[in-house]
């Protein structure tokens, strides 16, 4: 709505009302996210409940937790009481405290558990720069696409586009690995494969070399996760791309007689990439999906494999805890997409 | 006179009306790559169908001797010359005396021709009627055998080939049972949402965003874990992953399929039933449903290639499929570690069925929906 009266130019007034509108945009629906985030809660807990041997018996088996600990913490958390007051009790600890559970296996508490080892900044880096590159690749090359359209190279790049999409993360992951170690042996020229830096760097203050060797660990990644995402970003260009050059606008651009270089880069691709920028939001949540194989494989340090390792060890509170937290950065993309959206195209209205 | 004949061939020349049917149908057919993939679908559903024929062994069947065996190596020519037809030798396994690896020694006195339809073990053909014609196999002039392991074989002493044509099957098989459990729900809820409007839209909606806010693989990992650990069947847990796949992808569904019957039921078409009196029952039926299918059609052969990644991911990890079941997801998982790869590299070859499969499933539906495109109301 603001959008109309706004357009060309925006006076402060209107500015400010925008704002507002924006910020209680935002408000609602990050309080929306609450329920949500309740409901996956309940379905976690239901699942974990699902696993035979539940934390009580196998505390009790532990013999490195003394009868305080386990009382304290069977107490804490109603172990020996029915299946809605545990739900019950855990929630109230997340919501009161904090407090998301006690790892089994580290016995350290469960968000220390997932994040620790700056687990959370390097999925981030990670995933980070990984849409970075594919964003990088792809814009670049879906308006190559659009503007050669049905050439051989238009073909070759869809092709190629439909083949990452195709590739499962964790085939690509090891076939690069086996390329690598087995094809072209770099363990002979001192190049180690998988973590994020050859032994001798990990205690290292950070270097040039260090940065070096931290690039040649983590490109095997960028490449396997970043492909499975390029094909859809890059066929979603195109086609925008091709239907704003279809516009009339466009047509008069070059009846004035500008450059074909300025009709597509000032014209054409920038009102193209506009509805790409949801896509902003909406890639990173599978992103981080995506990567928990890879980072599997590749032996990175991620939230996804810290949570991998608590579904093998059945580490009840830390994949409740993972679940939350994978909820919550899949909501947060949405939010992140949504808001994108109505920044970049002023018809979409904020209630 | 140039001109003449010309004329006359516009003059009789034939316009035909065509079905929107037929027009898709050319549509598609002129989409190369889509033709190719559908092909390349149809041979593997095929292969895969047959697979006890296609294959030389049962896929249980252990080699003792044989464990992690490379793929056996075709010879067409020998000391006495070329022959057209491929032979292998047998190979006996001992150990490289310098690296302790071990290594497969061709025993090069008698070879062992490759015959096709040769008799073998006795199955069940489509369950129909048992047969023991497979195929290929080897077979050397006196009737001895050889093992022919065209992938190689599996820590087991399996043959990778037979293992993969079985495994295709459980691989081919997870899109379309998705699709059978999620669609109708998903077509029954995003309808009536779509129809209805109001408060029954209102809920369904909110209700569709609980399952759109659950992390997909996480989930799933978690709820194979769950199901692993309950002592199920195999047969059990492969219905148990079916359905946790059609849970978590039915939501996506039903919201497409919402906006869809939203356009619709304001169309002219609509408006016109109702006026003359027509039941919803018969408008849905009649008008709607026609006007979905052939999104509906796209949408579950777009929906394949993702329930196979995702389930050759869960296989992979061991959360899967679970022997004695098998699939390419599943037989991957034998390839978890570098040094496994390393010194077995022909494992992987399941995996690039699992891309030939998902890039062919890929262009085909691509193939359909810009065929499909001009009708449908996005």
């Amino acid at each position: 709505m603001w959008g109309m009266a706004c357009s060309p130019c925006p006076t402060p007034s209107c500015l400010e009302t925008r704002i507002s509108q924006v910020t209680s945009y935002i408000v609602r629906r990050t309080l929306y996210m609450l329920p949500l985030l309740v409901i996956v809660s309940l379905i976690s807990f239901a699942l974990i409940q699902l696993m035979p041997g539940d934390y009580l018996t196998r505390s009790r088996l532990n013999p490195d937790i003394t009868q305080e600990t386990f009382d304290e913490m069977a107490a804490r958390y109603g172990l020996d009481k029915p299946f809605v007051t545990q739900y019950w009790l855990w929630l109230k600890g997340i919501v009161t405290r904090g407090d998301f559970g006690t790892s089994f296996e580290t016995k350290l508490p469960v968000f220390f558990t997932l994040f620790m080892g700056n687990r959370l900044l390097w999925t981030l880096v990670i995933t980070g720069s990984t849409m970075l590159i594919t964003w990088l690749f792809a814009i670049p090359l879906g308006i190559y696409s659009a503007t050669h359209q049905y050439k051989a190279s238009d073909h070759t790049l869809t092709f190629f586009g439909f083949l990452g999409l195709s590739i499962p993360n964790f085939f690509f992951a090891l076939v690069v690995l086996w390329i690598l170690v087995a094809l072209l042996r770099v363990g002979n020229y001192g190049l180690g494969i998988g973590g994020l830096f050859d032994n001798r760097f990990i205690d290292a203050p950070w270097s040039l070399a260090k940065l070096g060797n931290f690039l040649w660990h983590i490109w095997p990644a960028w490449l396997v996760i970043g492909t499975s995402g390029m094909a859809g970003l890059l066929r979603y260009m195109r086609g925008s791309l091709l239907d704003t050059l279809s516009l009339q606008y466009v047509q008069t651009a070059r009846a004035k007689g500008l450059t074909e270089r300025v009709v597509i880069y000032k014209h054409a691709v920038r009102n193209a990439i506009n509805p790409l920028v949801s896509i902003l939001g909406l890639t990173l949540p599978n992103l981080v999906a995506g990567s928990i194989v890879t980072a599997i494989i590749l032996n990175l340090p991620t939230v996804g494999r810290a949570y991998f390792t608590a579904l093998q060890m059945q580490d009840q509170y830390v994949i409740m805890g993972g679940l939350l937290f994978f909820s919550l950065f899949l909501l947060i993309g949405n939010l992140i997409a949504d808001i994108l959206l109505a920044w970049v195209d002023p018809r979409i209205r904020y209630d | 006179m140039r001109k003449k004949t010309l004329e006359r061939e516009i003059a009789e020349r034939e316009y035909v009306s065509r079905s929107q049917g037929q027009m898709i149908w050319r549509a598609f057919r002129k989409h190369r790559l889509g033709n190719i993939g559908t092909v390349i679908v149809l041979i593997l559903i095929v292969t895969v169908v047959f697979a006890e024929f296609v294959a030389p062994y049962p896929y249980a069947k252990q080699f003792r001797p044989y464990p992690f065996s490379p793929p056996s190596r075709l010879h067409f020519r020998s000391a006495d010359g070329f022959s057209l037809r491929p032979f292998v030798y047998k190979t006996t396994r001992g150990f490289d005396p310098e690296t302790y690896q071990p290594s497969f020694v061709e025993d090069t006195s008698k070879k062992y021709y490759i015959r096709f339809f040769v008799r073998g073990s006795e199955y069940r053909m489509l369950g129909l009627f048992k047969t023991n014609v497979h195929l290929f196999g080897v077979r050397a002039e006196d009737g001895s055998e050889a093992q022919l392991f065209l992938f190689g074989s599996d820590g087991f002493g399996r043959d990778l080939f037979t293992r993969t044509m079985i495994g295709g099957r459980i691989s081919l098989a997870v899109g379309p049972l998705v699709i059978l459990f999620a669609f109708p729900f998903a077509i029954v809820i995003g309808g009536l949402s779509g129809y209805y409007g109001g408060g029954i839209d209102m809920f369904m909606q909110r209700f569709g965003e609980v399952f759109m806010a659950i992390p997909a693989l996480p989930i799933l990992l978690a709820a194979g874990a769950a199901l692993a650990s309950l002592g199920l069947s195999a047969a059990q847990v492969f219905l148990g992953i079916i359905i946790a796949l059609a849970l978590i992808s039915w939501a996506g569904v039903a919201r497409v399929v919402r906006g869809q019957v939203l356009a619709i039921r304001e169309m002219e078409f609509v408006i016109a039933a109702k006026a003359a009196g027509s039941s919803d029952l018969r408008i849905i039926l009649r008008h709607i449903v026609p006007n979905v299918t052939s999104y509906l059609v796209v949408a579950a052969t777009l929906t394949i290639p993702g329930m196979m990644l995702t389930e050759a991911a869960l296989s992979f990890l061991g959360y899967g499929i679970r022997e004695p079941m098998t699939s390419w997801g599943q037989l991957l998982n034998a390839a978890t570690n570098i040094s496994g790869i390393e010194e077995h590299p022909w494992l992987l070859i399941p995996g690039a069925f699992i891309v030939i499969a998902v890039l062919a499933f890929n262009f085909m539906g691509d193939a359909l929906r810009d065929a499909v495109d001009p009708f449908s109301i996005v």
